[in-house]
């Protein structure tokens, strides 16, 4: 596997996306998609977890006994988590208001285990790291997408900037309620995931059945 | 050095052991989770006052808000100063002495049994138990007389207790001014109670009507009681609207500030 530098970063991004290929982090994409500076802080959080995980966990790799290796990658990545969590309490206050419970839900991002388990504990931790970083910039940019279609068509806005001056406000753009409510992620994620595929065919997945004609008798 | 030799000796010794060994896995566990458990507590503690300014700043800042008086240009300690606290025993409706100001909001959310009141009825949905002394702030005008209260209150709405403050005028029945510190309410739809137009709809309505009869409520038309009493719903929120409609009720009524302003409209503060 010749991961060049650059493939690994930019990979993830469309090609290998953590979201719309593999279909890992929904449930966090779903929650925190509905204002853009939250998804954008969560993509950070999540980018940096990931790739500072990767990078101790494959430092350790060799270290690791297989029967307890998922108990030392989730308390390597709780503790990061926990940090992230403590310093947006910290320096970042507004946000972390909003973000309350999804910080702590990073530790169950799928992404950050599947990167841990799938390439941290066979790679060593530059590459890692970068991997992290790459998977959590693929995360994040779906995480953008979706933010920009949920906050400007649901409440009129992008980063908490009024362009659809809404009803409510005395203007004229009758806001999506359906936009804000975390099943509406769904709907743009998986019209995205159509959308990609559709560019890129090599993305379908193969059926794991075939439908056998049944001869006429 | 033979100490340092027999050190690396052992650590050697250690790294070369089979992965898989009873031993290894062991202290690996252990070793691992001490030293994250320093991390992580060594992050928790050293960021923790900065943390507590940051809450405690942004309850001042709702506070001042809330009471019309906040201005972005004076720092908010400085203009916190104004504000006039005072402990109140919420069953008698007088201030007590018995707790240090300073220490009083760590005590009130600890849970501590002496100052936990249980509830019988709970419609705030406070979780059947809610504390027995507040912390509220009186805000006095130039000659000395009172001008404002600020009450904390809080309450369930759909997702989340609603923390907030609301202020009264100095009859305790003409509301000044609502507004929610802390909720995790849906955006856009139960978060609106954040929204400036929606909280400006409180400012100038009554708690009770001339009977004493508690008639404020958050209802999706007109109450019987008439307009002055009656606050527009959030539209997309019903829930989020009735457990402010609730908790706003509760609070305004006997088990909550009750005795407390009844004390205010005679003038006995």
């Amino acid at each position: 596997m010749a991961h060049t530098r650059k493939s690994q970063l930019v990979d993830p991004l469309i090609d290998n996306n953590p979201i719309t290929l593999q279909v890992l982090g929904i449930c966090s994409a779903l929650a925190v998609t509905s204002s853009l500076k939250v998804a954008l802080v969560m993509a950070i959080a999540v980018t940096l977890v990931t790739a500072f995980s990767s990078m101790f966990i494959s430092m350790l790799r060799n270290q690791i006994p297989g029967s307890i290796r998922i108990i030392v990658q989730m308390v390597i990545i709780a503790s990061l988590v926990i940090l992230v969590d403590q310093v947006l309490k910290a320096y970042a206050y507004e946000i972390s208001k909003t973000l309350s419970v999804f910080v702590g839900l990073i530790i169950t991002n799928c992404i950050v285990m599947g990167r841990a388990e799938a390439f941290a504990m066979s790679n060593p931790p530059v590459a890692s790291f970068i991997d992290g970083i790459g998977n959590g910039m693929g995360y994040g940019l779906i995480l953008m997408t979706v933010g920009v279609i949920r906050e400007l068509f649901g409440s009129g806005s992008l980063f908490g900037i009024t362009l659809l001056e809404t009803v409510n406000n005395g203007g004229w753009y009758v806001p999506n309620g359906l936009l804000l409510l975390p099943p509406s992620a769904f709907f743009v994620i998986g019209l995205l995931i159509w959308a990609i595929r559709t560019w890129k065919p090599k993305q379908v997945e193969e059926r794991e059945y075939k439908i056998q004609s049944v001869e006429a008798h | 050095m033979p100490d340092a030799n027999e050190n690396k000796g052992l650590i050697r010794r250690f790294l070369d052991m089979p992965n898989d060994s009873v031993v290894k896995t062991v202290t690996v566990a252990v070793a691992l989770c001490l030293v994250a458990s320093m991390v992580v507590s060594a992050a928790a503690v050293s960021l923790r006052p900065v943390q507590q300014a940051n809450s405690l700043r942004d309850k001042q800042t709702n506070v001042l808000e809330v009471a019309g008086v906040y201005d972005p240009n004076v720092p908010v300690a400085e203009a916190f100063e104004s504000m006039e606290p005072h402990v109140l025993d919420l069953a008698t409706g007088e201030f007590t002495d018995e707790f240090d100001i300073e220490t009083f909001d760590q005590l009130a959310t600890s849970n501590d049994p002496a100052i936990v009141r249980a509830l019988d009825e709970d419609p705030a949905g406070l979780g059947g138990h809610m504390q027995a002394f507040r912390m509220i702030y009186i805000l006095r005008a130039d000659d000395g007389s009172i001008d404002k209260v600020i009450l904390p209150i809080e309450g369930y709405g759909l997702w989340s207790t609603l923390y907030g403050f609301i202020a009264l005028e100095e009859n305790g029945n003409d509301i000044y001014g609502l507004q929610f510190y802390q909720h995790g309410e849906t955006p856009g739809l139960g978060a609106e109670v954040d929204n400036p137009r929606w909280k400006a709809l409180w400012n100038g309505k009554k708690l009770r009507d001339e009977d004493g009869t508690l008639q404020i409520t958050v209802a999706k038309s007109v109450p019987a009681a008439g307009l002055e009493y009656y606050i527009d719903a959030l539209a997309g929120a019903t829930l989020t609207s009735r457990g402010v409609d609730n908790l706003v009720r509760f609070w305004m009524g006997e088990d909550g500030y009750g005795p407390f302003l009844e004390r205010l409209k005679a003038g006995e503060i």
